[in-house]
């Protein structure tokens, strides 16, 4: 895949790319911080048929959404490529016994071996999280480790 | 003190009068500046309103506009891209160039202006309005179409034949001998590249002198710097607005954005100012004789204009439907035509010249976006046709 990379004068900077079913998206980076997503028409593959203006937070927020799953995306195509390892998506349950404290209180690593390696957190991802990461409700904890230690550390989001 | 009174009276009617017709042409959805010229014929000698005081004060009110106009022109540009367009495009610049300035300067020579209204008219109708054009673009969403980077370099290529063609007219106007006019010349093009030079190498002293977090600071050094250098260039007779654009191209960054936007309101009170000051100095009655020649000349030059699009497009690879779209972005003409026209009608050039122009550029101010807004419906279903 080649990103193909064009000035606009006065305007600030277009990248571009043809995805494999041969539609063709883009992004004009405004130099006042404005981004465009672009959108080729098929049948006149020089307009854009749809443009929507993204100010920072919202091109943050699809930058996330659409890297999110790509994580957990890898993390399964490494624990296939390394026998024995598996990695497992917990969700903390609203309410549950580590609902508001800090992820270390849990203890994982010392009672079962594996390693949290991310949280996600309404769509954002925090990768390597620190022990004193304080969990809430509905964050989903990525874990890494053998068969059994990941099913250790679910009971132990589970139960305590 | 009571002439103040009445100047205040008449210049606030004008400015009122002027958002007014702004807004208009906002939910017309054109652009003002041919309402500003119409303005300015209804105010002149033999119009509805004849002023009375303000027109001196409108006067310095349009050089002002005229300055800010090409200062934030400048800003717009860093010396970067100006160099990168001027490599990649200068052929379809070229042509551009040779087919939009032969229609002016054939129709004056025919008409037996002379050669220093040649010169004028090959640039009234030569140059694209950039503001026009980059408006149309964002208005249609046509900003992250593939065509839209040759539009653009075509643009710059205008702005900066500009800065060389300025200095060269002012120079036939003002009557210098052909040495004195070489000199000049000579100055204006050392002028312009050694700003370049000055802009891409040691940007970043002009810029620690420029800035400051203060916006009222940046505000007055940015004016002050433009007008000195302007004065400069008006007083070695190579053009003030050059002197201008010239700064405008000097700044760049963070810096030149902040500027454009602090300078942005002042440009459009200005530059307002300067369309009917335009319009005041032409004669309304002229305006009908002149306006089936003017309707001719836009005719010609929009199938010019048509044509380099195409051209240039086709060079960069773009499909049929985005050549088109490229050659109608370049049909409006406005701000910078008028500007030459108005150089000329100062320098006393043809009486008929400012009438032709003026109608030249209200037709296709008018009519420019208007043809951008129904192409594309139109290419769709020709799309749909050979679909």
């Amino acid at each position: 895949m080649e990103v193909e990379q064009t000035v606009l004068p006065g305007i600030g900077l277009r990248h571009e790319f043809t995805t494999r079913s041969g539609r063709r998206i883009g992004v004009v980076s405004h130099r006042t911080g404005r981004r465009d997503l672009v959108i080729y028409d098929p049948d006149d593959p020089d307009r854009a048929c749809e443009t929507v203006k993204l100010n920072d937070e919202e091109a943050d927020a699809l930058v996330e959404l659409l890297g999110a799953p790509r994580i957990v995306q890898r993390l399964n195509a490494m624990h296939r490529e390394v026998e024995g390892l598996v990695s497992l998506q917990v969700v903390i349950t609203p309410g549950s016994r580590y609902d508001g404290r800090p992820m270390g209180d849990a203890q994982v690593r010392t009672r079962t071996g594996a390693s949290i390696v991310a949280v996600v957190r309404a769509g954002r991802v925090f990768a390597s999280p620190a022990p004193d990461f304080v969990l809430t409700g509905d964050d989903i904890v990525v874990v890494v480790g053998g068969e059994e230690s990941t099913t250790a550390v679910a009971d132990i989001f589970a139960s305590g | 003190m009571h002439n103040t009174a009445i100047l205040f009276l008449e210049f606030g009617a004008v400015v009122l009068g002027l958002g007014i017709l702004g807004a208009l042409a906002l939910r017309v959805g054109i652009s003002p500046i041919p309402l500003y010229l119409l303005a300015g014929l209804a105010f002149g000698t033999g119009g509805i309103l004849p002023l009375g005081t303000s027109e001196d004060f409108i006067a310095t009110g349009a050089e002002l506009g005229v300055i800010l106009l090409l200062l934030t022109l400048g800003l717009e540009y860093n010396a970067d891209e100006l160099v990168t367009s001027l490599k990649g495009n200068a052929r379809a610049g070229l042509v551009d160039l040779l087919l939009n300035a032969a229609p002016g300067a054939i129709l004056a020579l025919l008409l037996g202006w002379g050669p220093v209204a040649a010169v004028a008219m090959a640039g009234v109708t030569y140059a694209t309005s950039s503001g026009i054009t980059a408006k149309v673009l964002s208005d249609l969403g046509w900003i992250g179409n593939r065509e839209t980077p040759v539009v653009l370099s075509l643009l710059v290529f205008e702005d900066l034949t500009m800065a060389v063609y300025l200095p060269v007219l002012t120079a036939m106007l003002a009557g210098l001998s052909l040495v004195a006019g070489a000199v000049t010349v000579a100055i204006a093009l050392a002028a312009v590249s050694v700003v370049l030079l000055v802009a891409l190498r040691f940007g970043r002293y002009i810029e620690a002198f420029v800035a400051s977090p203060n916006s009222e600071v940046l505000v007055l050094k940015v004016v002050g710097l433009a007008l000195l250098v302007a004065g400069l260039a008006q007083q070695l007779q190579v053009s003030a607005a050059v002197g201008a654009f010239l700064v405008g191209i000097a700044l760049s960054g963070e810096l030149a954005e902040d500027a454009h936007a602090l300078l942005a309101p002042l440009r459009d009170l200005f530059a307002a100012v300067f369309f009917v000051f335009f319009g005041l100095q032409t004669d309304p009655t002229k305006i009908l004789p002149a306006a089936g020649l003017a309707a001719g000349l836009a005719l010609v030059t929009m199938i010019t204009k048509l044509m380099t699009g195409i051209y240039a497009a086709r060079r960069a690879g773009i499909a049929r439907a985005g050549r088109v779209r490229a050659g109608i972005a370049l049909i409006p003409r406005g701000e910078f035509n008028i500007v030459i026209a108005g150089l000329a009608v100062a320098a006393g050039a043809h009486p008929d010249l400012g009438a032709l122009a003026a109608a030249y550029v209200l037709i296709l101010a008018a009519f420019g976006p208007l043809a951008a807004r129904l192409v594309q419906p139109l290419l769709t279903k020709i799309a749909a046709r050979t679909a």
